[in-house]
């Protein structure tokens, strides 16, 4: 781990609380709000790595539980992880690793379908993987309530796949340089 | 620094802050493994009672339960509908119990007492092969990059207002990247010049 890796790390997890800021959006057709900040997991993943990707989410994990509001709409504190949302948010450094790992797996550019899908199966099933049964144990909800209750956010989360991707696309694009020495 | 502390000195701010931690981790995981809804209530009694013992108004509490009031409704009345009343009432105390002791940690302690407690206790990381300076140095590099970011994105939402691309998040989310990521290689290499070596 080089001083690259550490700033790279603090980077990811100040981007995805940065991404908390942006205001919410409600998607007229669901009423479910969705935020940008889930796309941080998402890009830390597809660009920093799985390493410094899933590090970077962990340590995003850390600041919040320390009291930092950083999750979107200002919230904060070790209670969100013992709330019903805590399992998503713990997923999110799993999340992220396994989309680094896809995507490391390829020698040069990875086609842009292929990073859709590599974004997909962690932003979006690892998430739920992992949030769900959370939220069901917690909630003391059969998996079945709990994946239902939490299905209105699908929508929501492949818009940001796809703009994760695309905003990805772009910044490998504008700064071939990324990822040396990681 | 952007926190949630609330300053006083009531034995709950004076307790260091991994005590708190703890005693929140321990009652945390205790809370699960009750399934009596009288000592749930009767925690989150004095859970409650807590507050104006660590001379925090009532509005605070009220303040760490409205963020997941929506959420908190829609378990009482899933759960109403479908398990009954009862169980619905049970998890929700629950969780209102949960909030309402985990934003006492976060009321009554800084995030810089945290961090330190944190630094204090990151030499056990050793034993997993994991360098506790690297992780200090990675956890006030965050602290420091969040207003950073917020202010870049501020400058580049200015500039795309021109063109018009302002509401864009890919002509926003893209530049931003680009210019942390540019900054972050030049800090690591000033980092490095230093002779930085935890």
């Amino acid at each position: 781990m080089n001083t690259k890796d550490i700033v790279y790390i603090a980077l990811f997890a100040a981007l995805t609380a940065a991404l908390g800021l942006f205001p919410p959006l409600t998607l007229p057709a669901v009423g479910v709000p969705i935020t940008a900040q889930s796309m941080g997991v998402m890009l830390a993943g597809a660009l920093a790595g799985s390493k410094r990707g899933g590090l970077a989410l962990l340590l995003f994990a850390v600041l919040v539980a320390i009291g930092l509001p950083l999750l979107a709409g200002g919230r904060g504190g070790f209670g969100i992880f013992l709330g019903p949302s805590g399992g998503f948010i713990l997923s999110w450094p799993i999340a992220a690793f396994l989309i680094g790992w896809l995507v490391e797996r390829h020698k040069g550019d990875v086609p842009f379908v292929t990073s859709l899908i590599y974004i997909a199966l962690g932003g979006i099933g690892v998430v739920y993987l992992i949030g769900i049964p959370w939220l069901a144990f917690a909630a003391e909800l059969t998996l079945l309530q709990a994946f239902a209750g939490s299905i209105g956010f699908v929508p929501g989360d492949l818009i940001k796949v796809v703009l994760a991707a695309l905003v990805a696309r772009g910044v490998r694009r504008a700064y071939p340089g990324l990822g040396d020495g990681g | 620094m952007f926190d949630l502390f609330r300053p006083g000195h009531s034995f709950l701010h004076r307790l260091p802050a991994g005590t708190k931690v703890l005693l929140l981790a321990v009652s945390g995981t205790l809370v699960f493994l009750v399934d009596e809804i009288v000592i749930i209530v009767a925690f989150l009694a004095v859970v409650l009672t807590l507050y104006p013992l660590a001379r925090l108004p009532l509005t605070s509490a009220w303040a760490q339960l409205r963020p997941a009031l929506w959420i908190l409704v829609a378990i009482l009345v899933a759960q109403g509908l479908i398990n009954g009343w009862f169980v619905g009432f049970f998890v929700v105390a629950r969780f209102a119990a949960l909030l309402l002791l985990a934003g006492l940690l976060t009321l009554t302690t800084r995030v810089s007492d945290m961090v330190e407690g944190m630094e204090r206790g990151l030499w056990v990381l050793r034993y997993v092969g994991v360098n506790p300076g690297k992780v200090s140095l990675a956890l006030s590099l965050a602290l420091r990059f969040i207003p950073v970011l917020a202010t870049i994105t501020g400058e580049v939402r200015e500039a795309q207002k021109v063109r018009g691309l302002d509401r864009s998040v890919i002509a926003v989310a893209i530049p931003v990247v680009v210019r942390t990521l540019r900054m972050s290689d030049e800090i690591a290499d000033a980092i490095e010049t230093r002779g930085y070596g935890p």
